[in-house]
């Protein structure tokens, strides 16, 4: 069985964002960016799947600049086979995302496509989604869990009152939650290795898609700064101040 | 305008995120509501109630059970034919639907509103809410997700809507529910808890999470939280999870206990009323937000506390 998964060059997620004084974004000149780290996860648990017997190849694709190409040799640094860069200077949605990786997809013909939940840049959390809609396939999101036998795959979700499990019929999307794994390190002989691994250069035109962006950016302001209060000494005094704004009797 | 508000619900009862959500709703026009489930009459009824709305289409069969994405995004989008706008509240459920109902419509989602600007403008957090945008969407159609910290809730009675029966669009056989381990506790819900204790990484195992957090909850009624760190170490079930990824709340007190303040933590309790923070570190992040700080040992301060009130 082969394995798709999508990788987004993002800020770090140990960068503290700054919104750029003339409000038409987030600064990113020199800033640190990695792997979004749900990708992470999304490219540790097609290798586990690997290891397991149960998928032959993964492939890693990413949409972006060409410094995306970086992440894409993370991704086969980690263990992912080869890789697609779909190049473009201009932020894509989500939703154009997904057309991309619809088309992909339909070349490629993956049994599962594993995504991230949700990317920290624009914290939207569509892809996935809105790629399953595309495909007319299953979804199986928030995963903690994921078990393919044949071809069904079970997939632990984390819901907001616990945990829920689905079955979906294959081919299907998962997206990734936190708990799904801890992703691995690649080791320096890796890194080494996976630059030699195959990695294809595409554009948007390629695959004929249309990525008109649908929501124009009208500005991005800095959230309302919250002031640091007051420090207390004791817990008695803490009792006072608990007290004083009626959270006690 | 015409919108159509998912009727989140569990139990026979109408959750209160979709409450926010009807009010967001009500800013763009006429709110009609999508009950869709199995066995679902009450739940038709009670949101028949709401104050404000239009219609109350109900889709009962065994396909709209347990929330399928692939089989409620085809009956919402059917439905769309007859609506200007789809609002989901902002939870798991909503996520993961809306987003489908979305593409199925070739149309952007709007996640996570925190605003309506406008007919076509909202403005939505991003990067773990250190930044916010205002975007204008050209679409049609809107597909919106509605932040429920964000928006009063709408009354849950004095309205009288129509109850309509819509036909099923049944289901599609991509997936079935397997089953459900739901967290049980008598504690109210993070979402709509007035207070919440929460815990980091500090406590160090779950017996000493619990044994400290919940008399301390117990006492102030409060519903119990927890950084990502505590969840991940299984201190806690991830259904606790506050922050940029997990829920965002909005309670009169937040306490945050032995809990750093990363910035993916701050981006789910940042907007609460008041923040107070216990930590051994003076230094440490989450102070730059609270109200009120208590540097020491939890271990020391919590039983403390818990005692004195
Ligand atoms: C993609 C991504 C998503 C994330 N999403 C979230 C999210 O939604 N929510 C979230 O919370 N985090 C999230 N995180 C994790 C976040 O970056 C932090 O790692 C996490 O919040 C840290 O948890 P913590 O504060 O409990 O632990 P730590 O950062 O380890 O802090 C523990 C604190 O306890 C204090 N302490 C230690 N001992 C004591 C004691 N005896 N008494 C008093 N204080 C003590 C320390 O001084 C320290 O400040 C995310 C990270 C990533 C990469
Ligand atoms: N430009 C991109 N390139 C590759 N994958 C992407 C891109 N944008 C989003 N994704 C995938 O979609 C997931 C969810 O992103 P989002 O819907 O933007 O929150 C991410 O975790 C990635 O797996």
């Amino acid at each position: 069985m082969k394995l798709l998964v999508a990788v987004k060059r993002v800020i770090d997620f140990n960068v503290k964002p700054r919104v750029k004084a003339d409000g038409s974004g987030v600064d990113l000149a020199n800033v640190k960016m990695s792997m979004n780290p749900f990708d992470e996860i999304a490219v540790e648990e097609a290798i586990r799947l690997k290891e397991k017997g149960v998928a032959t190849e993964i492939v890693a694709v990413s949409i972006g600049p060409a410094k995306a190409t970086e992440t894409l040799r993370t991704a086969l640094a980690m263990g992912a086979d080869r890789a697609i860069l779909i190049q473009t200077d201009d932020e894509l949605e989500p939703l154009a995302v997904a057309k991309l990786l619809a088309k992909v997809t339909e070349e490629e013909e993956p049994s599962l496509v594993i995504l991230g939940k949700q990317a920290i840049d624009d914290d939207s959390n569509q892809t996935g989604q809105m790629l399953a809609a595309l495909l007319g396939w299953p979804q199986g999101t928030f995963a903690s869990k994921v078990e393919v036998s044949g071809d069904k795959v079970e997939v632990t979700r984390e819901v907001d009152g616990g945990l829920e499990t689905v079955k979906l019929n294959a081919p299907a999307v998962v997206t990734t939650d936190l708990r799904l794994n801890e992703p691995r390190y690649a080791s320096l002989p890796n890194i080494m290795k996976a630059k030699s691994k195959p990695l294809a250069q595409k554009t948007p035109a390629d695959y004929g898609v249309d990525t008109t962006p649908r929501l124009t950016v009208v500005k991005v302001v800095e959230p309302s700064k919250r002031q640091a209060g007051v420090k207390v000494a004791s817990v008695d005094e803490l009792v006072g101040k608990l007290k004083a704004l009626g959270v006690v009797a | 305008m015409k919108t159509l508000v998912l009727v989140e619900h569990e139990g026979g009862k109408v959750k209160d995120a979709t409450l926010a959500a009807v009010t967001a709703a009500s800013k763009l026009g006429e709110v009609h509501l999508l009950v869709a489930g199995q066995g679902v009459g009450a739940v038709a009824e009670a949101a028949a109630k709401i104050a404000g709305i239009g219609k109350v289409h109900v889709a009962d069969d065994a396909a709209y059970g347990h929330n399928l994405a692939e089989n409620v995004a085809p009956l919402v989008a059917a439905l769309m034919e007859g609506h200007d706008a789809f609002l989901a509240p902002a939870t798991t459920t909503g996520k993961n639907v809306a987003p489908r109902v979305a593409a199925l419509l070739d149309v952007m989602q709007i996640s996570e509103i925190l605003s309506v600007e406008g007919d076509d403008t909202f403005t939505r957090p991003i990067y773990a809410g250190n930044a916010i945008a205002t975007v204008k969407s050209s679409d049609a159609k809107k597909v919106i997700t509605v932040r429920g910290t964000a928006f009063e809730k709408a009354s849950a009675e004095g309205g009288s809507g129509t109850i309509e029966n819509v036909s099923s669009t049944g289901d599609k056989g991509l997936s079935s529910f397997v089953g459900a381990e739901l967290s049980k506790s008598e504690r109210p819900e993070l979402t709509s808890a007035k207070i919440i204790v929460s815990g980091g990484r500090a406590f160090g195992s779950s017996e000493q999470f619990h044994a400290l957090l919940d008399p301390l909850a117990d006492k102030l009624k409060a519903g119990v939280g927890a950084s990502r760190a505590a969840v991940d170490a299984g201190y806690a079930p991830n259904d606790y999870q506050v922050g940029q990824t997990g829920k965002i709340v909005a309670p009169e007190v937040y306490i945050a206990i032995g809990i750093s303040g990363a910035i993916q933590h701050l981006a789910g309790m940042k907007d609460s009323k008041v923040i107070v923070a216990i930590n051994k570190d003076e230094d440490a992040p989450i102070f730059q937000v609270a109200d009120v700080g208590l540097v020491g040992d939890l271990f020391k301060i919590v039983p403390e506390l818990t005692g004195k009130l």
